[in-house]
């Protein structure tokens, strides 16, 4: 097959048949990699549960700091939740490029014919699938410790977890790539990573509260937080694609 | 022997900022409502516009940087960034002493002020970094990409904290505000001016002082490259 991308006419305005192949085996490679960083976790079960087990005792924790049980979940909650879930997504891109450290991998990765931006890509979705396992295991939970109706908010509260999620994962691939390589890594990694993520978490916040509370999530104040929460997740997923062979490079 | 051209701007930084305090405590018109207390505003308002350009030429500097890999825009984006930082931080403690006595209390989680200091703690993590990376061009190459980030950063969290919570005053006219009197707004903008050599100044003192470090590093590496070989042989 022929590497390069044929020459299209612009003028026709057919779409470039070559471009979206070589998209196409770029996604390929990308998936590559995620099912890599799955099959791993699969395997050696060394983050996921730990993940979960760290979430679910912020829960608890806090659950103390606040008692719930004279509070409505449905104010506090939000924030509660969210501060599980990036608490416990440091764990995992920091987890990301440790895995890659062992037996130097990461020099195996960057000799494959990929593309560093390729590797992100992977990195990337590994991370957020990752992070969406634990989250879709913790909010029944937190369901039945704090009494509120799950099934019926399942839907909008789905979405806004997706899209801030990945806004989340998009700094964090970039950063725990960094820190893997810094003395101070632990402690590097979250200080980027939250005070870069502040509008992610602004966001995360105040959608959430009104998927828990039924308010319409497409709509008014929490449509324009849903839509600064994309921009924000292509903003950073394109610059940290851009700059990501800066960063894992020897 | 003396040298013109590296006391050429700290002299005129030095007369600027004279000059800029006579006009801020004798010249400019004493506001009706706030009082003397407003006269800090001549000190905060151009901190925090000068921080802004520090910030900006980091974001060129390290775009620059990693497009030609020339160690000089990493020198360059290292001093904008701790310049930008030491106004940041002026900013940051000259507010709340405005705040105190108008507002009534030291902080609001106001749009600007979160974002000034979201804007401190990102390159705060910007000089973390530099400080916990060893490989001087891994540094170089980290420090630039948070340079970018931080940067396309800025307008989103001031966006995001506005829609959260609003109410620092706007006194430009291009932000929707009255506009200033004629002699505040002389003040104003010699104080911008002021800022501005003041910037100029610390930059034109701190990159040379970079290059100094950059070429005792490689003399450092030469020399203990030298006696190993010694000792080796």
């Amino acid at each position: 097959m022929n590497a390069r991308a044929p020459a299209v006419s612009i003028e026709s305005g057919a779409v470039p048949v070559g471009a979206l192949r070589a998209l196409r085996r770029e996604a390929a490679k990308a998936l590559l990699v995620c099912r890599k960083d799955l099959a791993i976790e699969w395997r050696s079960l060394d983050n996921v549960p730990a993940m979960f087990f760290f979430s679910l005792l912020l829960l608890v924790i806090f659950n103390f700091g606040f008692d719930f049980a004279n509070a409505d979940f449905r104010t506090l909650g939000p924030a509660v939740l969210w501060v599980a879930f990036s608490f416990s997504g440091v764990l995992t891109f920091g987890h990301a490029f440790a895995i890659e450290r062992d037996g130097d991998c990461i020099s195996g990765l960057m000799l494959a014919p990929l593309d560093a931006g390729t590797v992100y890509l992977g990195k990337l979705l590994a991370n957020s699938i990752s992070i969406l396992i634990v989250e879709a295991t913790l909010l029944p939970l937190s369901a039945v410790l704090f009494d509120y109706d799950l099934a019926a908010v399942a839907a909008p509260l789905a979405l806004v977890v997706l899209v801030h999620t990945i806004g989340f994962a998009a700094n964090g691939t970039l950063f725990g790539a960094m820190a893997a390589r810094t003395r101070r890594g632990d402690v590097l990694l979250p200080i980027l990573l939250f005070s870069v993520s502040v509008p992610l978490m602004i966001s995360a916040v105040k959608t959430t509260a009104a998927a828990l509370t039924g308010e319409s999530i497409l709509a008014g104040s929490s449509g324009a937080w849903l839509m600064m929460a994309s921009i924000f997740d292509v903003v950073f997923i394109t610059a940290a694609y851009l700059t990501f062979e800066f960063v894992i490079e020897e | 022997m003396l040298d013109a051209s590296r006391f050429g701007l700290p002299v005129l930084t030095t007369v600027l900022a004279v000059i800029t305090l006579y006009m801020t405590f004798f010249y400019a018109a004493r506001e009706k409502v706030m009082g003397d207390v407003q006269r800090i505003f001549y000190f905060h308002a151009p901190a925090g516009l000068i921080c802004f350009l520090a910030f900006f030429v980091t974001f060129v500097a390290s775009i620059a940087y990693l497009v030609t890999r020339k160690k000089k825009w990493d020198i360059i984006g290292q001093a904008s960034t701790e310049i930008g930082l030491v106004l940041t931080s002026i900013v940051l403690v000259t507010g709340p002493i405005w705040a105190r006595p108008v507002w009534g209390t030291y902080w609001t989680w106001e749009a600007r002020l979160t974002t000034t200091m979201i804007l401190w703690l990102i390159y705060m993590g910007y000089m973390l970094v530099r400080r916990y990376t060893d490989d001087p061009d891994q540094q170089a190459r980290f420090a630039a990409v948070i340079g970018v980030i931080g940067f396309l950063d800025v307008p989103i969290v001031y966006w995001s904290v506005s829609w959260w919570r609003g109410h620092h005053p706007l006194v430009l006219k291009v932000s929707g505000g009255e506009g200033l009197e004629p002699t505040m707004r002389a003040t104003f903008m010699m104080g911008i001016l002021t800022y501005l050599a003041l910037y100029a100044c610390l930059m034109s003192m701190r990159v040379p002082l970079g290059r100094a470090e950059e070429d005792l590093r490689w003399l450092r590496q030469r020399a203990s490259e030298k006696t190993s070989r010694k000792v080796g042989s």
